[in-house]
């Protein structure tokens, strides 16, 4: 498992990996949104964590189809299938390795978008630690949905139209989480209802996504 | 050490071999024959546990199988070296010192997946096979674009190599490796177009 890992995270960092494409998406997004809403301060710092947190579903979403699409395409999902990994343990891994390549970065750079938007003060410790709780989440579901529409022509978009929609209790807490730490209300409810979310998401998912491969690889 | 009794083979909803039976000695390989789209690929497929039986029992010792299929699987963004020892960190075990040049490949170490000719990719792929240790190996067309002296390094290895240490192959392809092995001809297994029932699920 650790050297699927390993293979995952060096194809992403390698010419055509697509690293750092979500991260770029991320930044253009967030910084396109004064431009459109107008420089008030009041404004942006209330909207501030709402379009971080959608922003960062969306960049998350930029790279679900490459999840499996590649490794689909070149043969080696049936030769890791017929490996002595369980199907289970590289869904994990292949969700790990998204989460790395995509989900930490964005959770990095979030507090300098923030400040951007001008997001209250208080908040930026719980921006941070709601993507820390959140993305891993988005990883795990949208691994799934790969998994779901791998082999499809033109899956991405039906990927979209199927991970979008599951992504929603995570923003709501999320962007809740935020926006209580930016008014001084006490987010820890918001916070353990997400992380509720995604320790579920990972007991559970691992199981579905092999089961939805091995019918997808027949 | 591989024995195959009255499979039935399914793809797409439909069966296309049934009552394929065969014994697979250890040392020993068999060549499947057949023309095309008679089911070599699905056998072998089934054969592998990618796909599930309709009926019949397929033994072979747990955890020995391993599939190569018409596509390699290999990273165009790795080199050849770390294609294999991802694959060998897999499996759990060592690369073979002299695998590299077992298949020609001892030039090419260093070099990126994608930028390998078909030939080169597919011995990278079959030199996957020596790296992985299995027992027992499902070869679906390992021949395709290899040249002359490539087919007789893969047959050599074969026979040398993987059969004399008690290994086990069952090869689908057109050509003559230049091997001493029986071959099964699938065409008398053929389920006729129409017979079997279609499938009771209507969206797949």
């Amino acid at each position: 498992m650790i050297a699927l890992l390993l293979r995952d995270l060096r194809l992403a960092v390698r010419a055509g990996g697509g690293f750092g494409l979500g991260l770029a998406f991320f930044l253009i997004v967030v910084v396109l949104v004064p431009f459109g809403v107008g420089p008030e301060t009041a404004v942006l710092s209330r909207i501030a964590p709402g379009i971080l947190w959608v922003a960062s579903l969306l960049a998350a979403l930029l790279s679900l189809d490459r999840i499996f699409a590649l490794d689909f395409e070149d043969g080696a999902l049936a030769l890791i299938a017929t490996s002595p990994l369980p199907l289970e343990g590289a869904a994990l891994v292949k969700a790990l390795a998204h989460w790395i390549t995509t989900g930490l970065p964005l959770t990095l750079v979030a507090p300098a978008l923030g400040f951007l938007l001008s997001l209250a003060p208080e908040a930026y410790a719980y921006l941070l630690l709601s993507l820390l709780i959140g993305t891993p989440a988005l990883s795990m579901i949208g691994t799934f949905g790969a998994a779901l529409t791998v082999g499809l022509r033109r899956g991405g978009l039906l990927l979209s139209l199927l991970v979008l929609p599951l992504y929603v209790p995570t923003l709501i807490f999320g962007a809740e989480a935020v926006r209580r730490g930016a008014d001084g209300l006490d987010p820890t409810g918001a916070l353990m209802l997400m992380g509720g979310i995604t320790a579920g998401c990972f007991a559970v998912l691992p199981f579905a996504t092999a089961a939805v491969l091995r019918i997808n690889l027949r | 050490m591989l024995k195959v009794t009255n499979l039935t083979c399914v793809r797409g909803g439909l069966p296309v071999l049934s009552g394929v039976s065969f014994a697979v000695a250890a040392g020993h390989a068999l060549i499947l024959r057949g023309p095309n789209g008679i089911g070599k690929t699905t056998l072998l497929r089934t054969l592998a546990g990618l796909q599930p039986a309709e009926a019949g029992q397929i033994d072979y010792p747990e955890d020995e199988g391993a599939y190569a299929s018409h596509a390699d699987g290999i990273k165009a963004a790795l080199t050849v070296t770390e294609n294999l020892t991802f694959w060998a960190d897999v499996y759990g075990k060592p690369v073979p010192d002299d695998i590299l040049q077992r298949f020609d490949l001892a030039d090419l170490a260093g070099r990126m997946g994608g930028t390998l000719s078909a030939g080169q990719k597919r011995r990278l792929g079959l030199a996957r096979l020596g790296v992985i240790g299995r027992k027992v190996l499902f070869l679906d067309e390992p021949t395709v674009s290899l040249d002359g002296f490539s087919v007789k390094l893969f047959a050599d290895w074969l026979q040398n190599t993987h059969l004399a240490s008690g290994g086990v192959a069952v090869i689908a392809t057109h050509i003559d490796l230049g091997m001493d092995a029986p071959e099964l001809d699938l065409t008398p297994f053929k389920v006729a177009a129409g017979q079997g029932g279609g499938t009771d699920e209507a969206f797949l």
